[in-house]
């Protein structure tokens, strides 16, 4: 009798039996950085810290360190990896001096951010408005805030749901560009818009 | 036009909280495909785009299901199909960005871009399978349990 005729499917059985080992493969987030991981168990520790290192874990022992690439990655994660929802993105808008009305170049753009907000998926919206140091602190905050609060109608006017909006108003404590107090500074006067 | 990843810094000292309760809003689904369930309280509740997780949820994907969620602290998580992920504890401050995001995967496929919880205290997101507990020191990873 043939041996190796009757250990193979021996063998198909006993792999078919126990469950494969977990997985885990590091990957290079969208800005190329990579971090780290420790996988442990009862086994020990074994830490993954350099792009597509791989460590594979069954039964209790220390998990096994290896390697893979960006191209048998993205054929075995495919689905997994397509369903990741959209990076957070912040975009900002710049003012008019002493008042909530775009500046020329910003009125211009606002349709296309407008319209990129609207591509999120149950899109989150925060918009944080600021002034230059001209003026009061008082004055600025309510200034800061009637800036936010104009863009919120903007997006509103877009069919934004108003209860997925927050405003706030830094006034001018968050300087783009850090300037004495009292100085007209039109890359100070805007709005940030941060949509998840 | 001016796009910035942000990261770690969406809305930092905005939208400020106390300390987040268990009842608090853990993540949105921001994905649904094919077939995706929440199990709540012994329930289960059909997901959509635009649902609320919370913390002690199972996410349940079908064979021809996967999903994505986004996380208050940023996270960004999703499901491959035949999936099951259990959110066993998640509290965020957003003040202060102490929290901590606690996961187990029992089967199939997990995407993960940390977020805030984790680039701000160490250990503080795990990521727990069969036969592993992963600590969390960043950015983006994918678990699979075999079987």
């Amino acid at each position: 009798m043939n041996v190796r005729k009757l250990l193979l499917p021996a063998l198909a059985l006993l792999l078919a039996a126990c469950a494969g080992p977990d997985r885990i493969v590091l990957l290079p987030d969208d800005q190329g950085r990579v971090g780290k991981l420790n996988v442990g168990n009862a086994g020990g520790d074994t830490l993954l810290d350099s792009a597509y290192a791989t460590a594979s874990a069954s039964g209790g022992h220390k998990a096994e360190a290896g390697h893979t690439d960006a191209d048998s990655v993205h054929q075995e994660f495919a689905v997994v990896l397509a369903a990741l929802p959209p990076a957070p993105v912040s975009y900002t808008l710049f003012f008019i001096s002493d008042t909530d009305d775009l500046t020329a170049d910003s009125r211009a753009m606002a349709p296309a951010i407008l319209a990129e907000i609207a591509k999120f998926p149950a899109a989150e919206v925060v918009v944080i408005g600021h002034t230059d140091t001209q003026g009061s602190d008082d004055y600025n905050d309510k200034l800061s805030l009637d800036r936010a609060g104009a863009v919120k109608q903007q997006l509103i006017a877009l069919g934004f749901d108003a209860s997925r909006i927050s405003v706030a108003g830094r006034g001018k404590r968050e300087l783009l560009v850090p300037t004495a107090d009292g100085v007209p500074e039109p890359r100070n006067r805007r709005a940030e818009i941060l949509v998840r | 036009m001016k796009a910035t990843r942000l990261g770690f810094l969406f809305a930092t000292g905005i939208l400020a909280t106390a300390a987040a309760q268990a009842d608090d809003i853990a993540g949105i689904f921001k994905v649904v495909n094919g077939g995706v369930s929440v199990e709540r309280k012994g329930v289960a509740l059909p997901a959509a785009i635009g649902m609320a997780v919370y913390q002690s949820d199972q996410i349940v994907t079908a064979a021809d299901g996967s999903a994505g969620i986004t996380f208050e602290d940023n996270a960004l998580l999703s499901l491959g199909p035949s999936s099951r992920l259990a959110l066993d504890r998640f509290a965020f401050n957003s003040t202060t960005h102490d929290g901590v995001f606690e996961t187990t995967l029992r089967s199939g496929k997990l995407a993960v871009v940390s977020g805030k919880i984790a680039h701000h205290q160490l250990d503080a997101m795990k990521v727990k399978t069969p036969n592993t507990v992963l600590g969390v020191r960043g950015t983006k990873f994918l678990v699979e349990v075999g079987g």
